[in-house]
C-alpha cells in the first residue's frame, strides 16, 4: 500500500510542568469518505495556558501535513477501475440448526427479568442484581457519540431468552444432543474431547445457554476453574459475587446495563496462584434461533502469578433481520499475572446490499489490580453489521502492562467503531496499542481511543500506533484518538497513517503471476501482520484466512 | 518468440507508440534505446500488460499465439518478465513469501505441485548467492527502504528465481554505479539461454559494454527509426539522439 508519509501524525506530549494540563486532542485524520471527498475536522480544548504554543504549533503542523495528505489522497484516487466491483465472500457459517427451543416469549420487563433468573435456578442476590440493572436502564439512552449509523432497535421486539430443549446443563459428552454436537462440528468446533484440537479446551454456548464445556475435569485438577457462567453462579456463588461488575458496573454503559439485566450465558475462567494454565481455553458462541438477542457474560480471574491465553471465537446464521448481541467481558489480573484475551469476531456481517447482520455492542475491559501483572486484548473484526466495542485496561498495579493489538475489517455495508481505553494509574504502568482498519466497499471503520494518565501515574508510558487501509474510494477511515495526561512525566505517542493499496503495487504482483485476489491476500495481511501474530499459532492460519474471505470481491 | 506487429498504443487518448515492428527469436538479445520519453517503457508496460495504456491497433504474438488479450499475471505465467524501471514498494509483504506466492502461482498455471519449503529456500539461497544479495533482503518488506541500486539487483533476483522465456529489463542500469552494474550483468548473463530471450531497455550505451545485444534498436516519439548490430550503440553514444532525429528529418 501507498503510505502517505506526511499523513502520519506524530504526537509526543511531555509535560515537564508541575501544574495541571488535560489535553483533550480530537483529531480526526484522513476522514476519507464517500466518492473520496473528505472530511477534516480538528477540534481542540486546551485547558490551561503553559505549553499551549508548543502544542498548538505541534498540532498545527500536524494539521498542515494532513490538508496536503489528503490531497494526495484525492489526488492519488484514481485507482476505480481496479477497486470497483464489489461483490462478496460467502459466509460459511450461515446456516441454521433445527432444534426445539425452550424460549421465552418477546419483550423486556420485570417479569421477563425474573423469568431469565427462575430459568436458571439463580440465587436471589443475582436477580436483584439483575432488576437493579434493568431499573436503571430504564433511565438511560443510548450512545450517540460513536461513527455509526444504526436504525432504532425495539427491545420488546426481542427474544431474551432462548435454549436449546435437549440440552441438559453441564451434562457430559453423552448427554449432548447429537444435533448440537454436529453444529459445533461443522463449525470446526469438535465438543469431543477425544477428537479436539490438542491444547484447547472449550466452552460451547449456543444462544442463551453453554452446551458444552471440555477438559473441565483435567483443568480441575490444577484448581483451574473453566466453566459456563451459569455453573459457576452455582458452585462458586462466592468467587462470582466478588469479581462480577466489579470491572464493568451495570452502571457503566447503556448496553453493559442491558446485559447485566438480561445476561443468558457465556465462560467463568479462574486460575489460582501460581499456575499456568496449560492449554488454550476457548468459548465458541452461536447465536442459532431466530428473533434472539445474545447478552453473554465472560469473567475471567487470574490470582498471584497465574497465567491464561483465552480465545473466543463467534457466529450466527445468515438472516435477514439484524440480531442483537450485547455482551460483557471482565478480566482481574492479580500480581505478576498475566492473561491474554484473543477474540476472532467473524458473526455474520449482513448481505452485500446491508440486509441483515449481528448488532454488536460488546464491553470489555481488564483491571491489572496487582503490581507487573499484564492484560492483552487480541482482536480480529471481521464479521457482525455494527460493532461497537472498546476492549480496555485498567493499569492500577504499579509497572502493569497494558496492550490491544487490533485488526478491524469492513466491508459493504459494515461499519466498526471500535478502539480501546489505556487508563494508566498505576506508576511506571504501559501501554500498547496497535489498530489496523481496513475498509473496502462502503464499509465505515472508526480507531476510537482513549489514553489517560492520572495524576499519579509517575512515568507511564503509552505508544499508539492507528493504521488504516483504504480499498477503494467508497470507504471511509476515521480516527478518534483521545489523550488526557495530568501527570508531568508521562510520555504519550501517537501515530497514524491512512493508505491505500496502489494499482502500482497489484500490477507488480500480477506481472509476477499472482492474480489481483491473491495480491490484496498478500496486502492485506502483511498489512495486519503485527496483529495477527499475536494470536495463538493455529488461529493466526484462521484469522488470516478469514480476512482473505471478508474481503473477497472487494476489489475487481 | 515474439512479434510486434505495428503495436499502437495511447495514453489519455494521446498515441504513445505508433506502430512498433519487433522480432525477437529465441536466444537473442535485443537493445532498445532511446531518448527520454520517446515511449521504452510503455512499450515494455504494454507488453506486460498494463491497463493504464489502450491498445489501438496491431498485434503481438507470444510463442505463436496472440498476446494482447491475456491478463498480465497470465503472461507473466507464460513466461514474460518485466524488470520495472521503477520497482514498487510493498510494506509488510516480505520478500520470501512475496516470491513462494509467486512461484507458485507459476508452477500451478503449468500444472506443476507446489515447490516445498525446503525446495523453495534452498533456490532462494543459490539465486541469492548468483546476485550477490544480502541474506537479510529476504526477509525485508517488498522494496521498501531499498536503495535504488538494491531494489534494481531484486529485479534481477527475482528474474532468476522466476527464470521466465523472455524478460524486459527497463533500464536496469539507471541509477547503479559501475559494481553494481557488473553485478547485474554478470547476473543477466548467467540467464542466458539459448531457448530464452531478453530485451534490455537503456538510455546509456555503458550497460551494452557488460550485456552484450545481438541486435540495438533505436525508438523515437513511439517509432523504431532504426536497427542494427551492436555497433549502432556505438555510434549513438558517439553522435548522441539527435543524430538520429536529424538522419529521420531527412
Ligand atoms: N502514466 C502516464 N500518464 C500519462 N502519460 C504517460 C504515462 N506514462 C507515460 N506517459 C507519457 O508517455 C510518453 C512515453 O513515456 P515512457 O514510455 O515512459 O518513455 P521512456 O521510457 O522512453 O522514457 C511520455 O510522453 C510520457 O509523458
Ligand atoms: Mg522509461
Amino acid at each position: 500500500m501507498q503510505k502517505y508519509k506526511n499523513q502520519r501524525q506524530y504526537h509526543r506530549i511531555i509535560y515537564k510542568n508541575q501544574s495541571l494540563y488535560y489535553v483533550y486532542g480530537l483529531i480526526l485524520p484522513a476522514g476519507i469518505a464517500i466518492s473520496g471527498a473528505s472530511i477534516l475536522e480538528l477540534q481542540i480544548n486546551l485547558h490551561s495556558n503553559c505549553y499551549l504554543c508548543f502544542l498548538f504549533r505541534r498540532i498545527l503542523n500536524n494539521f498542515a501535513a494532513l490538508v496536503i495528505s489528503v490531497f494526495h489522497v484525492i489526488m492519488n484516487g484514481d485507482q476505480d477501475p481496479i477497486l470497483k466491483q464489489v461483490t462478496q465472500g460467502e459466509y460459511k457459517y450461515g446456516f441454521v440448526t433445527d432444534l426445539d427451543n425452550d424460549a421465552l416469549p418477546k419483550g423486556l420487563n420485570e417479569d421477563i427479568v425474573r423469568r431469565i433468573s427462575a430459568k436458571k435456578e439463580e440465587p436471589e442476590w443475582l436477580l436483584e442484581i439483575r432488576l437493579k440493572a434493568y431499573r436503571y436502564w430504564l433511565t438511560m439512552k443510548k450512545p450517540e457519540w460513536a461513527h455509526l449509523k444504526i436504525p432504532p432497535i425495539d427491545y420488546q421486539d426481542i427474544i431474551y431468552y432462548s435454549a436449546p430443549k435437549s440440552n441438559k446443563p453441564a451434562g457430559s459428552f453423552e448427554d449432548v444432543d447429537p444435533e448440537l454436537l454436529k453444529t459445533f462440528d461443522r463449525l470446526g468446533i469438535p465438543l469431543d474431547e477425544q477428537k479436539h484440537l490438542s491444547g484447547f479446551a472449550v466452552d460451547a454456548v449456543m444462544d442463551s445457554i453453554s452446551v458444552k464445556t471440555t477438559f473441565k475435569e483435567s483443568l480441575g485438577e490444577l484448581g483451574i476453574i473453566f466453566s459456563s457462567f451459569s455453573d459457576a453462579v452455582r458452585e462458586h456463588p462466592d468467587l462470582i459475587k466478588k469479581y462480577m461488575g466489579s470491572v464493568v458496573p451495570y452502571r457503566d454503559n447503556f448496553y453493559a446495563a442491558l446485559n447485566s439485566a438480561v445476561f443468558s450465558d457465556g465462560s467463568f475462567v479462574y486460575i489460582p496462584k501460581g499456575v499456568r494454565c496449560p492449554m488454550e481455553l476457548s468459548t465458541y458462541f452461536r447465536i442459532n434461533a431466530a428473533n434472539t438477542g445474545q447478552f453473554e457474560r465472560t469473567l475471567i480471574v487470574a490470582e498471584e502469578g497465574a497465567y491464561v491465553s483465552y480465545l473466543e471465537g463467534c457466529t450466527a446464521p445468515m438472516r435477514d433481520e439484524n440480531q442483537l448481541h450485547a455482551a460483557i467481558v471482565e478480566i482481574i489480573a492479580h500480581t505478576d499475572a498475566e492473561v491474554k484475551y484473543s477474540t476472532v469476531q467473524n458473526w455474520y456481517p449482513g448481505d452485500k446490499n446491508g440486509k441483515g447482520g449481528i448488532y454488536n455492542f460488546v464491553t470489555k475491559r481488564g483491571i491489572c489490580l496487582g503490581d507487573r501483572s499484564k492484560i492483552s486484548w487480541t482482536q480480529v473484526e471481521t464479521g457482525s453489521a455494527v460493532t461497537w466495542k472498546y476492549p480496555s485496561c485498567i493499569l492500577r498495579g504499579e509497572s502493569s502492562v497494558g496492550e490491544f493489538y487490533s485488526v478491524a475489517v469492513t466491508n459493504n455495508y459494515q461499519q466498526a467503531d471500535t478502539g480501546t481505553k489505556m487508563i494508566h494509574i498505576g506508576k511506571n504502568t504501559r501501554s500498547t496499542i496497535v489498530s489496523k482498519g481496513i475498509s473496502a466497499g462502503k464499509g465505515q471503520n472508526s480507531y476510537r481511543g482513549l489514553v489517560r494518565v492520572t495524576k499519579n501515574a509517575d512515568n507511564a508510558r503509552n505508544y499508539s500506533q492507528c493504521d488504516s487501509l483504504l480499498l477503494g474510494d467508497q470507504c471511509g477511515a476515521h480516527t478518534f484518538p483521545y489523550i488526557e495526561v495530568d501527570n508531568e512525566s508521562a510520555v504519550v505517542e501517537h501515530e497514524a497513517t491512512t493508505s491505500k493499496i496502489g494499482e502500482d503495487q497489484i500490477f507488480y504482483c500480477n506481472q509476477r503471476g499472482i492474480d489481483t485476489e491473491t495480491a490484496i491476500g498478500l496486502i492485506v495481511n502483511g498489512y495486519a501482520r503485527e496483529v495477527l501474530n499475536k494470536l495463538p499459532m493455529e488461529f493466526a492460519v484462521e484469522a488470516q484466512k478469514l480476512l482473505q474471505i471478508s474481503l473477497e470481491g472487494s476489489v475487481g | 518468440m515474439l512479434s510486434i506487429r505495428n503495436l499502437k498504443a495511447t495514453i489519455n487518448g494521446r498515441e504513445i507508440l505508433k506502430g512498433i515492428n519487433l522480432e525477437v527469436k529465441a536466444g537473442e538479445v535485443h537493445a532498445i534505446m532511446g531518448p527520454n520519453g520517446s515511449g521504452k517503457s510503455t512499450l515494455a508496460s504494454v507488453l506486460a500488460g498494463r491497463d493504464l495504456f489502450t491498445v489501438t491497433g496491431g498485434e503481438v504474438l507470444f510463442e505463436g499465439s496472440p498476446l494482447l488479450g491475456l491478463s498480465p499475471e497470465v503472461r507473466a505465467r507464460a513466461g514474460i518478465f518485466l524488470g520495472f524501471q521503477y520497482p514498487v514498494e510493498i510494506p509488510g509483504v516480505s520478500m520470501t513469501n512475496f516470491m513462494r506466492t509467486a512461484i507458485n502461482e507459476q508452477r500451478k498455471y503449468r500444472g506443476l505441485p507446489e515447490m516445498s519449503a525446503t525446495d523453495f529456500l534452498k533456490l532462494m539461497r543459490d539465486k541469492k548467492a548468483l546476485m550477490e544479495i544480502d541474506s537479510a533482503l529476504a526477509s525485508r518488506s517488498v522494496n521498501e527502504g531499498f536503495s535504488g541500486g538494491e531494489k534494481k539487483k531484486n529485479e534481477i533476483f527475482q528474474m532468476a528465481m522466476l527464470e521466465p522465456k523472455l524478460a524486459i529489463l527497463d533500464e536496469t542500469d539507471s541509477g547503479l554505479d559501475i559494481d553494481a552494474l557488473k553485478t547485474v550483468a554478470t547476473g543477466v548473463n548467467r540467464l542466458r539461454r539459448p531457448d530464452n530471450a531478453m530485451i534490455v531497455i537503456t538510455h546509456y550505451q555503458r550497460l551494452l559494454d557488460y550485456i552484450v545485444p545481438d541486435f540495438v534498436h533505436v525508438l523515437s516519439a513511439g517509432r523504431i527509426v532504426k536497427s542494427g548490430d551492436k555497433t549502432l550503440a556505438y555510434e549513438l553514444e558517439e553522435k548522441g539522439y539527435d543524430w538520429i532525429k536529424e538522419e529521420n528529418e531527412i
